[in-house]
């Protein structure tokens, strides 16, 4: 078992034992459920829905090239400069390069989870920048220097009480724990920081080929801020973002919201297609787009695996999860978690390091169930698993497997090995599940059903 | 080669391939090419009728905890916009030039600060108010559209803390598909540099899934329609 394997396991056992964590989950998802539910009801043909996207999604990532290309060209005619990064390091580079050029050091960021990918703020704060995150769930874990929990909801595992307390060690302020009350206080720390800041980083959506647009989603309006204010914005975004059309939006927009929040539409949806143009009065003088791979392009090769590039980051698949509400998000300790971060993670970081995440799934399907753009989620864990093996498994386990092979291709064998365990399982009862059980990591908290007597075998000789 | 080269390379190879398709053909069958423009038949129904989508626009509003108001005259939209002030104390505003602003605003007889020119971002934050024109009404899904043309430019919709908008009645459409139909007849190949698709005022959730308005942007949205 690798090292992140055993952090993973010990994790969860921890976070799974914890019942005020899983009441404050359950609490802030009990609401999600109904509003989704009562949001996805209102819809003419859900289900149709989910297949148009399924195929828009298709075809922007099968004609990739092209799309991305009818992207790029277009924004950069409207006055964008457009950079490519091949890896995290690079899109870094790029970042902290435009920044030092201007010499700022005065940075809003605006929720993008490309950017927790690549580490982004530590790389710049290395650098001696002060970088504050502008949305109000992201600007919390920033003050915990934590990772967030959720794709969507950064900050759903902490409790007003704990946020009071943190703004009051942190920002010397909380009149009290209403959330309206601590709302208020980011807000005017934010406001602040938006009226000087020189440059704004934002994450993007969607992108869009036809027409050169990046899409933000947001409910705040602190994106609407960072991409109004500062001088020079900077996006940060995956290539697999993209969206072949500017109509297609009149789908993804609603139901991003219904999958992801329980709402009609997110409170903001604003399409960026060039910085501040001759005729408009604000706006940033420069717009950077910076398209990152980081290894999609290794998902884009596998064909069985392809369509988890078809992900618009809604979350609803961690909502529903059955493991991520149990052992929470920090667990996975990856930058996306939940069902379709156990699905890409291992392509994008590295199988053999990553496989475990794939074995921590019921495979009850209720992630493909709910995803809008029908990923296959659930089976996409089964190819991970069947990956992970047929690429190495360790000598105790082939051995395992080799022994367990011959047992079973063997009538002879099997019926000794039925009778042994039946004289035996008496005997390992008394040890079951304690210290001693060689078994144990199965029956610690799993029950080993007494071997039927008769077998069915038996059984069926004795019938006829 | 250049990283664009060598990331378009990469796709290429990769797509020499084509991944299955994700549906059957029977559903691929009943798909329009493209398929979002069947949009309009899967998303929630909107009614053909004028007065449905006003009063459409306007639950969809109550929902969002904005405000609609259907006036009948510029006069009463001057009204209304002077019982606004009044109720919520304004002091200062803001506005951009437009055939609406330009008719109504001065009815409100307190300092308008303009956006139209490169403006001091200080002045604006200083506003109690921001009043913008808009692109159209969405009564799907109670949405205001807005672009950095039509409303004054980027920070006129978002910085105060209140924003109003002045719309005429021929702007409500009916949804979201109509709503980018008209974005493209409008501005064709000369799109404004932000497109803005606005459902209620500022919210947040980030505090135990608790609702809050203004989270950064306007803590209220009216919305007065003539």
């Amino acid at each position: 078992m690798t090292s992140r394997a055993r952090k993973f396991l010990k994790d969860a056992r921890r976070v799974t034992a914890d019942l005020r964590h899983r009441q404050i989950i359950h609490a802030a998802l009990h609401n999600y459920e109904a509003a989704r539910d009562r949001r996805k009801a209102a819809f003419a043909d859900w289900l149709t829905a989910r297949q148009a996207a399924a195929a828009t999604k298709w075809e922007a990532i099968n004609y990739l090239d092209e799309n991305l290309t009818a992207f790029a060209d277009k924004l950069a005619a409207r006055g964008a400069k457009v950079h490519w990064a091949s890896t995290d390091r690079q899109a870094r580079d790029i970042i902290l390069q435009i920044i030092q050029d201007k010499a700022a050091r005065c940075i809003v960021k605006s929720k993008a989870m490309t950017a927790e990918e690549i580490h982004l703020n530590e790389a710049l704060e290395r650098a001696g920048l002060e970088v504050v995150e502008s949305d109000l769930g992201e600007f919390i874990v920033q003050l915990r220097r934590e990772a967030p929990y959720h794709i969507v909801f950064p900050s759903m595992h902490l409790t007003r009480g704990e946020i009071k307390d943190l703004f009051q060690s942190k920002l010397g302020s909380a009149p009290s724990d209403n959330p309206e009350e601590l709302t208020m206080v980011a807000r005017r720390v934010l406001r602040e920081k938006f009226i000087n800041a020189e440059i704004g980083i934002t994450g993007a959506n969607f992108a869009i080929a036809e027409t050169g647009m990046i899409s933000i989603t947001e409910n705040e309006g602190n994106a609407r801020l960072t991409a109004a204010l500062p001088r020079t914005l900077i996006t940060l975004l995956g290539i697999e973002k993209i969206l072949p059309r500017l109509e297609d939006l009149a789908l993804f927009l609603p139901m991003l919201a219904t999958a992801g929040a329980g709402q009609p539409m997110s409170g903001y949806n604003t399409l960026y297609g060039g910085p501040r143009q001759p005729d408009e009065s604000d706006g940033p003088v420069e717009f950077h787009v910076v398209l990152l791979d980081n290894q999609r392009t290794r998902l884009l090769a596998d064909t069985e695996q392809r369509d988890a590039l078809h992900c618009i980051r809604c979350g609803a698949c961690l909502n529903v999860c059955p493991i991520f509400r149990h052992v929470g998000g920090h667990t996975y300790g990856t930058t996306y978690s939940g069902p379709i971060g156990s699905v890409i993670t291992p392509s994008l970081r590295g199988l053999q390091d990553w496989k475990h995440l794939s074995s921590a799934s019921s495979l009850c399907g209720a992630c493909t169930e709910a995803c809008p753009v029908k990923i296959d989620l659930h089976h996409h864990l089964l190819h991970n698993r069947r990956n992970a093996i047929a690429k190495r498994l360790s000598y105790l386990e082939q051995f395992a497997y080799d022994v367990f092979t011959a047992i079973v291709n063997h009538p002879v064998l099997w019926s000794l090995g039925k009778k042994a365990g039946r004289l035996l399982q008496p005997l390992h009862r008394s040890i079951q599940g304690g210290p001693l059980d060689p078994l144990r990591s199965w029956t610690r908290t799993r029950d080993l059903p007494p071997l039927a007597k008769p077998s069915f075998r038996e059984w069926w000789r004795k019938r006829k | 080669m250049t990283e664009r080269e060598k990331i378009l390379g990469r796709i290429r190879e990769a797509l020499k391939v084509k991944a299955p398709q994700p549906l059957t053909p029977d559903e691929a069958a009943e798909l329009p090419q493209p398929p979002a423009a069947g949009a309009r038949r899967w998303l929630p129904p909107v009614g053909d009728q004028f007065r449905d989508w006003v009063e459409l626009f306007s639950r969809n509003a109550a929902d969002l905890k904005a405000e609609f108001h259907l006036v009948s005259s510029s006069d009463e939209m001057r009204e209304e916009l002077v019982r606004l002030r009044d109720a919520e104390g304004w002091k200062r505003g803001a506005c951009h030039s437009g055939l609406l602003p330009d008719a109504i605003c001065p009815a409100l007889g307190m300092p308008m600060f303009k956006t139209d020119k490169f403006y001091d971002i200080h002045a604006l934050e200083g506003c109690d108010v921001g009043i913008t024109e808009c692109d159209a009404l969405i009564a799907q899904t109670g949405t205001v559209m807005l672009t950095s043309r039509s409303a004054g430019g980027r920070a006129l919709s978002i910085l105060p803390p209140h924003h109003v908008v002045l719309a005429r009645r021929d702007q409500l459409v009916p949804d979201l598909p109509s709503a980018f139909e008209l974005l493209k007849m409008e501005y064709k190949d000369n799109f404004p540099s932000m497109i803005s698709f606005i459902t209620g005022p500022s919210r947040t959730g980030d505090i135990e899934r608790i609702l809050v308005l203004g989270a950064h942007g306007p803590r209220k949205l009216t919305v007065l329609c003539v």
